[in-house]
């Protein structure tokens, strides 16, 4: 009973924040189904033309049409000063875009991927993330840096490796990574108007996947809140979470445990930094069990940082330990089965779902 | 070409000289003809006028005894040929070593190919051409200032001076701490450049930035107060030493890693254009100055930006402090072609070379630079010969450099040889530039006691500034955003 009244009092306190969430709730009697790729094109469409300030800037995003095609069409529609193709120097490119931003223009920098990133993260941190703090506010950097992170299918070691804890060790940064196509609409908005250099991590794998969305997510003045998780299925016996495509195993692992009778709670964190500690630990108090699920290494990761604050803030509401459930410690190889081996797969987190519940499997050695 | 141009200079521009004439004159002395940039440095292109840039035509036997004033131990000793007879042959050769460039050896082989690169390169020269003849029409005028530009100019550098100087002696006193770089005899660059330009130019630097600020317009209170720490400061105290910043002044950073203002100016500029091109402002013509060492030279950023600013043809200027030293590294000995404006019209731009212990000089390559990117021409690249009279930092013991090097260009310290040229043209007396030196001191000392009654931080500014949007810090436990809660800035609620 007292469960009941403690639930209905959070969803209350929930639309006083996000009033659209009950809305947004009921995405399966939506009309429209798109990709994660045009719900990004559209997003990036809308912003440019609303603002003439905001202006693309990466390898291929003009004539290509995009490495990934995310920016397709758009060198036609707005025309090369505004859609930029640039040499292959990360660094130097990012370094503009964050000189541009000084003067208060709206750079939306690409990387192919983010491991290309690693060229130009001196920029991304000394310039952009630290500026608005060192000039005390005089210079602030409305930059969006965006690109594929995480694992893709078999791309090897240097092509795969997910940056989303690293970003978001770094005061100064909002760091983004969003799931379905109303995420990717409704983040990359809000991370373009945001005054502060945003990381937006996207993921290849999900790029071609469609996901039903509502009208409301269609209207160009759509826009999701930085800093806020969202309760993708509601549960009460474990909580998971989950970013990026790891979302979409959550939600698969919750249909497979509902079976056995294990109602799981899965939250889409959606913003990596500023972290949304408030949902995550206010799930915890109503499940008393946490799984964290995430592709990138295990070591000072996303999870990590997850059980620390939970352990900080809801250690006596645990009843069992935290499971993390990580990429293998190792670089990503190549051959396919180690691959399947070294990402998280639906199998893993079941079985930590279960000895989270149960206790009764022990834990397998990992590697 | 070469000819017509030397020979403009003999009546353009009596140089500042110092007591001691420069030692190459060849290379550095005449802005115009240091355009062309691979004849500048070719000895063996030079016509058989007398030693154009110094204004003593008797000083080429000086300058031979000049050569041997000092032999720094590190450079290549390979003399130097002078040029006094035709144009292609290789002549009497002093057994002296260079002062400076060394690696001269390079300098002979250059010689041969730089009449193929003239004509190969003569389209990025052309724009010089109108210049010189603008030059020689004025050049019945013989002086390059009128008063006030020069006792602003004066009274920028002494304030350059002065404030460094005080900088080191409150580091020693331990008001100030961490990193801190001076830039003790390189004023002549910042002071020739920065006061061309208008306030909504913008100014892009490395740790050593003191004096930059100065010159582009931050107070000296307020630069002094961001070096004690203290909430008065440019940047209320959390920047510091390497870190200056104005919004006011566009002075876009301090940047401590190096190379990495570079990429942030050439941003700077392109805003510039773009503001131009696609918001339609129709007048921005800002331009951005870029400065960097000699170290940064070797870095992939800076022909990243020389590339891409080439390129799209962005109105910044690259101005490169070539001290010679990249803390103890000497540049000789880090760098495959010292000549780094040579790296310029590898790119498509011009490449020009300058001596950077002469403002005047300075000031006319500036005049060029600036000139050519506000007209939209595009980039510049623009080594300036300096040197700094201290070390690298406060905490730099300074043992790597030669004495007899330090003295050589002590003797050639920029304020002196501009209060020299100022009375020797009676542009203004000495009582003039005493009451400078005397007003500059009291702002200074008025600066430091500024900074010392300021207040330092308080606890809550700890968490203020780093984010625009300060709802980046995200959600508290409360379930509200933690910015709402009054108690964050405070320092008390929990983070």
């Amino acid at each position: 009973m007292l469960a009941i009244a403690r639930q209905r009092m959070l969803g209350q306190s929930f639309k006083k924040i996000l009033p659209a969430v009950s809305v947004l709730r009921s995405y399966s009697s939506a009309a429209k189904q798109i990709t994660v790729r045009e719900a990004l094109n559209s997003a990036l469409d809308e912003e440019m033309s609303a603002d003439p300030k905001v202006f693309l800037m990466g390898e291929e995003v003009g004539e290509y049409q995009g490495a990934y095609k995310i920016t397709k069409g758009l060198l036609e529609k707005y025309g090369p000063e505004r859609v930029l193709d640039t040499p292959i120097t990360e660094a130097g490119f990012t370094g503009i875009g964050v000189g541009a931003a000084y003067y208060g223009l709206k750079p939306v920098v690409e990387f192919m991927t983010f491991n290309f990133s690693m060229q130009a993260i001196d920029h991304i941190i000394n310039s952009a993330a630290k500026s608005n703090y060192m000039s005390a506010g005089q210079i602030s950097v409305p930059i969006v840096f965006r690109g594929p992170n995480g694992a893709a299918a078999g791309v090897g070691a240097q092509h795969s490796q997910c940056y989303a804890a690293w970003y978001a060790s770094c005061p100064g940064l909002k760091v983004l990574s969003p799931y379905n196509s109303e995420d990717a609409r409704g983040l990359l908005k809000a991370a373009i108007r945001d005054p502060d250099p945003v990381v937006f991590l996207e993921n290849e794998l999900l790029y071609g996947e469609s996901f039903p969305v509502s009208d409301e997510v269609l209207d160009s003045s759509f826009c999701l809140p930085i800093g806020k998780a969202k309760i993708e299925r509601e549960g009460k016996d474990v909580t998971i979470t989950a970013f990026s495509k790891m979302v979409g195993y959550a939600l698969k692992v919750s249909e497979m445990l509902e079976r056995d009778g294990i109602y799981a709670e899965v939250i889409n964190l959606r913003s990596i930094r500023p972290l949304d500690r408030s949902t995550i630990n206010t799930s915890v108090r109503k499940t008393n069990r946490l799984i964290t699920v995430e592709e990138g290494f295990p070591q000072h990761g996303v999870g990590a940082e997850i059980c620390a604050s939970v352990v900080e803030e809801s250690f006596s509401y645990l009843d069992a330990p935290v499971e993390r459930i990580a990429g293998a410690d190792v670089p990503m190889p190549y051959a396919a089965n180690l691959e399947r081996m070294a990402v998280p797969q639906v199998e893993d987190i079941v079985r930590a779902a279960k000895r989270a519940c149960y206790r009764s499997v022990p834990l397998a050695a990992t590697a | 070409m070469s000819l017509s141009h030397h020979h403009l200079n003999t009546n353009i521009l009596p140089t500042l000289s110092a007591t001691i004439p420069t030692p190459f004159p060849l290379v550095f002395s005449a802005p115009i003809v240091s355009f062309l940039s691979f004849i500048s440095y070719s000895p063996l292109s030079l016509p058989s006028s007398p030693p154009i840039f110094s204004p003593f035509p008797s000083s080429l036997p000086t300058r031979k005894k000049m050569a041997t004033a000092f032999s720094p131990s590190k450079f290549a000793a390979q003399p130097f040929p002078l040029n006094t007879t035709s144009q292609n042959n290789p002549l009497t050769i002093p057994t002296t070593a260079s002062p400076f460039l060394g690696s001269t050896r390079k300098l002979i082989r250059l010689s041969s190919s730089s009449n193929l690169n003239i004509r190969r390169r003569s389209g990025t020269v052309v724009a010089v051409s109108d210049v010189v003849k603008e030059n020689k029409s004025k050049s019945t005028l013989n002086l390059l200032i009128t008063k006030e530009e020069g006792l602003e100019l004066y009274e920028d550098m002494v304030l350059g001076r002065a404030f460094e100087d005080m900088c080191a002696q409150m580091y020693y006193r331990g008001k100030m701490f961490g990193f801190v770089h001076l830039y003790n005899g390189q004023e002549a660059i910042s002071t020739g450049f920065i006061k061309l330009l208008k306030q909504q130019d913008s100014v892009v630097s490395t740790y050593r930035d003191h004096v930059h600020a100065l010159s582009k317009g931050v107070s000296a209170r307020a630069v002094m107060s961001e070096l004690f720490g203290k909430t008065t400061g440019c940047c209320r105290g959390q920047g510091g030493s390497m870190h200056m910043f104005s919004r006011e002044h566009n002075v876009l950073g301090g940047f401590a890693f190096i190379g990495e203002g570079i990429p942030v100016a050439t941003g700077a500029a392109f805003t510039s254009k773009y503001k131009r091109e696609v918001l339609k402002e129709a007048d921005c013509d800002h331009v951005t100055l870029a400065f960097f060492g000699d170290g940064t030279c070797n870095n992939g950023q800076f022909f990243e930006c020389l590339n891409m600013a080439a390129l799209w043809k962005l109105p910044i200027v690259f101005v490169v402090e070539n001290n010679l030293w990249a803390i103890g590294m000497s540049h000789l000995r880090a760098t495959s072609d010292p000549q780094i404006y040579k790296k310029g019209p590898a790119f498509g731009m011009p490449g020009v070379h300058v001596d950077g212990m002469d403002v005047l000089k300075v000031r006319e390559v500036a005049k060029e630079a600036i000139g050519r990117a506000r007209r939209g021409e595009g980039p510049t690249l623009v080594e300036c010969e300096t040197y700094r009279f201290r070390g690298h930092s406060l905490a730099d013991p300074d043992e790597l450099r030669d004495p007899a090097e330090k003295a050589h260009y002590a003797a050639r310290d920029p304020i002196t040889a501009l209060k020299k040229y100022l009375i020797e043209n009676s542009l203004a007396s000495e009582a003039d530039l005493k009451a400078i030196d005397k007003k500059i001191d009291e702002v200074v000392e008025e600066a430091v006691e500024f900074a010392d009654e300021s207040p330092v931080p308080p606890r809550s500014q700890l968490l203020e500034n780093v984010f625009a949007d300060p709802k980046g810090f995200g959600i508290g436990p409360d379930g509200q955003y933690r910015c709402e809660d009054p108690k964050f800035t405070e320092g008390t609620a929990q983070v």
